[in-house]
C-alpha cells in the first residue's frame, strides 16, 4: 500500500498554496506534517484525500492514478480538530454510522465496531452519549470513526489541538500504538515540533506552502538540510549567529573556536570553505555553565520563564535574540548581565541561501 | 490595581446544594496581591472558569464574598469592578485601524488625545505592532488579532486586574513564545495584577509567580512553579505538572526507609512517622543503571529531541524515565531514585516529613 504524489501543486486565487511536491507514502507508516498555520498541511491533506483536484501533477494510490477520483470513492478517513460525533446517537451508533452508509451486514458491522472500540479503549462507553464522555474519550469515538472503516489512508488534521493538556499527552501515547495495530497510512497535521517528536515515524516539514525536508523524524530534527527546516522543527525557536569561517577557525562574533573541539573529535567544519555562514543552535545547548571547549558570550537577560525543574532564559547578545534551556531555577533581573556557553559541537552551519553548509558534529553521533 | 480576597467562597450551580458533591467550587480562603501574577490551571470541569467568572462579575457566587482591595465587589456587575479581560478568541473590531482598537477602551473613558496617542504608541510598540498602526484589523492572522487583544487587555493603567481566559489557544508555537515574554515585560513594566486560566502547564507555570492548581473544584496547591515540581502537595499536582507528570508506587513508609509492594527497599531523604500510602519520583530523578538498582523492564523509548522517555514497567505498573541527550539505555537496566527527591503521599495529600 503505497500513497505516491508527483509534482502535485494547487493555485487558489492566483496563490500558489502547495508548490509542486512529490511525496511517496507507504503503508503502516505514521506520516507527521509540520509547520505553522498557513504552511499549506490542510491544503496538502485535502490533495491527498481527494477532497481537491490538483492543478498539476498525479497522485497514485497503489500504483494507480487516482488523481481527480472522487473522495466518497477511495478508502480514505479523515479527523479534523473539531471532533465530530453525532450527539443524539450511542458511542456504538457512531461508530457503526460510516458501515452503515457502506450498507455491511449486520454481522460484520457489529465484529468491526466491538474490535474498533476495544482498540481505543471506549468498550465500556459504548451504550453512551457522545456528550456523555470527556473531552479524550470523545476524540476517541471520532478516531474509531475514521477508523473502523479500514480505510488505507487516514488522515488526521491537529486532531488532539482543542484538547486539554494533559488528554492530548495521553492520546499521543495512545496514537502510534492504534496505528501501528491498523495497518494504514497515517498523516497528522501538527504545529507543534515536541507532536511530531513524541509520534516519531516520518516527518514532512512545511513552509509557505513547499515540503522543505521529508524523513526520519528524528532524523529531520537532528540533521536539517536548511535553516527553515530547522526553525519550523525547533521549540522555542532556533537561535542564530553570523559567523565568518577563515582556516581552521571559525569566529563566532569576538569568540574563536579552534578546529578541535576538547573531546578531540574529527575537525570542527573542516569540509567548510572559507567566507560567511549563519550558525543555528537549539535552546538546550545554550547554557550557564562553562564547559571544556565551549565559548562564552556575554549576553543581557531580557526575560527568564520558570517551568519547576528548568528556566527559559531570553537572552539578547548584541542585536540577536536568543533562548537558553537551562536546569535549574534561575531567577535573574531583566537587564543583568551573564555569559552564556555553547559548545560548537552543537552548532548547524547555514549558507547564504540558507542550506546546511555543515551539520552540528553531535547530530552525526547521535 | 488591587488585592483580591476571596471569603468563604463557594458556588453551586443547584438551587439547593445538599452536600460538597453539588459545590462546582468547594468553599476557599485566598488573598491574591496587589500586582502578582496568578495562573489557575486544571483541567477541563476543575471549576478554574467558574473562579474567574467570579471574579469578572460574569457569575454571582452563591456563598460568601469577593473582595477588590477593601471594596467588597460580590453584587457588582462586570462594567463596575474596572478590569479588563482577554478572551480565547481575538475580539477585535474588524472595521477599525489597529490604532483605534488600541484605543478604544481609553477613548470609552474621555481620556485626553495627547495621553492616548502616547500610550497607544507605547502598547503598539510593545506587542510588534507599531509599523501597523494605521491598517484595518481586517485580514489580519489570528495571530496579529490576538495580539491587539492583548495590548487592548493592557492600555488601560487604572484597571483593578486583566483576567485572561486561555489567550494564547489559537496561536502558534513560535508566536506564544514572543506573546508569553511580552507578557511578561508588560507585566513588570505596568505591575498589574493578572490572572491567567489556563489548561497548558507550560503557560501556566513560565507565565505565574503563583501558580493556583485546582481539582475537581478545589485548589489543591498555589505555589511557586518550582514548589509544584519539587514539592506537589497532592497526587493530582505530581501527575499534571511536569511531562510525563510524577511516578507513584504503592509503599509503606517508616523513618528513612520506604518499603514497595515486593519488598524492595528504598532510601528516603527524610525522615517520616508511619505512612501506608504511596512515594512519588519525577521522571527527571530516575536514573538508570547497570547494577545496585530495582529491576524494571523498558516497553518503549521515545526519543523527543533534547531528551529520551523510557517507558518502563516496575512491579506491572508503569514508570517513566527522562534520560539525557546522548546516554546509552543499557539492555538489562535498573533504575535508582534520588532520596531527596521522594515525596510521600498518604491519602493522595503529600506527607511532611519530620523536623521540616
Amino acid at each position: 500500500m503505497t500513497l505516491e504524489l508527483h509534482g502535485v501543486s494547487r493555485m487558489v486565487g492566483g496563490r500558489s498554496h502547495i508548490h509542486p511536491t512529490s511525496l511517496t507514502l507507504n503503508r503502516g507508516t505514521m506520516n507527521v506534517l509540520l509547520g505553522p498555520t498557513l504552511s499549506g498541511k490542510t491544503s496538502l491533506m485535502r490533495l491527498m484525500a481527494g477532497l481537491d483536484r490538483p492543478d498539476t501533477g498525479r497522485i497514485l494510490w497503489n500504483g494507480d492514478d487516482v488523481t481527480g477520483q472522487r473522495v466518497q470513492d477511495r478508502g480514505v478517513a479523515m479527523v479534523y480538530q473539531q471532533f465530530i460525533n453525532y450527539p443524539g446517537l450511542t458511542v456504538y451508533e457512531n461508530i457503526a454510522s460510516p458501515l452503515r452508509i457502506l450498507r455491511r451486514s449486520r454481522r460484520e458491522i457489529d465484529a468491526r465496531v466491538r474490535e474498533t472500540a476495544e482498540m481505543l479503549r471506549l468498550t465500556p462507553m459504548l451504550g453512551r452519549k457522545p456528550l456523555e464522555l470527556s473531552g479524550g474519550q470523545q476524540q476517541r469515538c471520532a478516531l474509531a470513526r475514521a477508523l473502523v472503516k479500514g480505510a488505507g489512508l487516514v488522515l488526521l488534521d491537529e486532531p488532539l489541538a482543542n484538547l486539554d493538556y494533559k488528554l492530548r499527552e495521553e492520546l499521543r501515547v495512545e496514537i502510534p500504538r492504534i496505528f501501528e495495530a491498523s495497518g494504514a497510512i497515517f498523516v497528522y497535521a501538527t504545529t507543534e515540533p515536541e507532536e511530531a517528536l513524541l509520534l516519531g515515524g516520518m516527518t514532512a516539514t512545511l513552509w509557505q506552502g513547499r515540503v522543505t525536508q521529508f524523513g526520519p523524524t528524528p532524523q529531520v530534527f537532528r540533521q536539517p538540510r536548511d535553516a527553515t527546516t530547522a526553525r519550523v522543527f525547533s521549540d522555542p525557536p532556533m537561535n542564530f549567529l553570523p559567523v565568518v569561517k577563515q582556516g581552521d577557525r571559525v569566529i563566532f562574533g569576538d569568540q574563536v573556536a579552534r578546529g578541535q573541539t576538547a573531546q578531540g573529535q574529527a575537525g570542527l567544519f573542516a569540509g567548510v570553505a572559507d567566507g560567511r555562514y549563519l550558525a543555528g543552535f537549539r535552546a538546550n545547548h545554550l547554557g550557564m555553565a562553562p564547559r571544556d571547549g565551549a565559548l562564552g558570550f556575554a549576553a543581557r537577560i531580557a526575560v527568564t520563564e520558570i517551568t519547576g525543574a528548568e528556566t527559559y532564559l531570553h537572552v539578547t547578545h548584541g542585536g540577536d535574540r536568543w533562548v537558553g534551556l537551562v536546569e535549574g531555577v534561575h531567577r535573574l533581573n531583566p537587564g543583568t548581565a551573564v555569559t552564556v556557553w555553547l559548545d560548537p559541537a552543537h552548532v548547524y552551519l547555514f549558507d547564504a541561501s540558507g542550506r546546511l553548509a555543515a551539520p552540528a558534529a553531535y547530530a552525526m553521533a547521535a | 490595581m488591587a488585592q483580591i480576597t476571596l471569603k468563604n467562597l463557594a458556588h453551586s450551580y443547584l438551587p439547593r446544594p445538599q452536600g460538597v458533591q453539588d459545590y462546582a467550587l468547594k468553599e476557599m480562603d485566598h488573598v491574591w496581591q496587589d500586582g502578582g501574577a496568578y495562573a489557575l490551571l486544571g483541567s477541563s470541569g476543575c471549576g478554574k472558569t467558574t473562579l474567574l467568572n467570579i471574579i469578572s462579575g460574569l457569575l454571582r457566587p452563591s456563598h460568601g464574598r469577593v473582595l477588590f482591595g477593601d471594596h467588597d465587589v460580590t453584587d457588582a456587575a462586570t462594567a463596575a469592578r474596572n478590569i479588563a479581560q482577554v478572551f480565547q478568541f481575538p475580539v477585535v473590531y474588524d472595521t477599525m485601524t489597529v490604532r483605534e482598537n488600541l484605543a478604544f477602551p481609553l477613548r470609552n473613558r474621555g481620556k485626553d488625545p495627547g495621553y492616548i496617542r502616547d500610550r497607544v504608541a507605547q502598547i503598539g510598540r510593545i506587542i510588534g505592532m507599531e509599523e501597523m498602526l494605521n491598517r484595518k484589523a481586517q485580514g489580519l492572522t489570528a495571530d496579529a488579532k490576538q495580539k491587539i487583544s492583548l495590548g487592548r487587555g493592557m492600555v488601560r493603567e487604572d484597571v483593578n486586574a486583566i483576567l485572561f481566559d486561555e489567550p494564547l489557544t489559537v496561536i502558534d508555537p513560535h508566536m506564544k513564545w514572543e506573546l508569553r515574554t511580552q507578557l511578561k515585560q508588560l507585566h513588570r513594566e505596568f505591575g498589574h495584577t493578572m490572572i491567567y486560566v489556563t489548561h497548558d502547564q507550560t503557560e501556566a507555570l513560565t507565565f505565574a509567580d503563583k501558580v493556583v492548581v485546582m481539582y475537581d473544584g478545589r485548589v489543591v496547591q498555589m505555589g511557586t512553579p518550582q514548589d509544584l515540581f519539587e514539592t506537589p502537595a497532592h497526587t493530582f499536582v505530581g501527575y499534571f505538572i511536569g511531562s510525563p507528570g510524577m511516578n507513584f508506587l504503592p509503599a509503606r513508609v517508616l523513618g528513612n526507609r520506604a518499603t514497595l509492594d515486593d519488598g524492595a527497599q528504598v532510601d528516603l531523604g527524610a525522615e517520616y512517622a508511619a505512612v501506608d500510602g504511596q512515594i512519588g519520583i519525577r521522571p527527571e530523578h530516575v536514573t538508570l543503571t547497570e547494577s545496585g538498582g530495582l529491576p524494571v523492564t523498558i516497553r518503549r523509548v521515545e526519543d523527543v529531541g533534547r531528551h529520551r522517555l523510557v517507558r518502563a514497567e516496575m512491579q506491572g505498573r508503569p514508570l517513566n524515565i527522562v534520560v539525557p541527550e546522548g546516554t546509552a539505555v543499557a539492555a538489562q537496566p535498573q533504575v535508582r531514585f534520588t532520596p531527596a527527591r521522594i515525596n510521600v503521599y498518604a491519602d493522595d495529600w503529600r506527607v511532611t516529613p519530620r523536623g521540616a
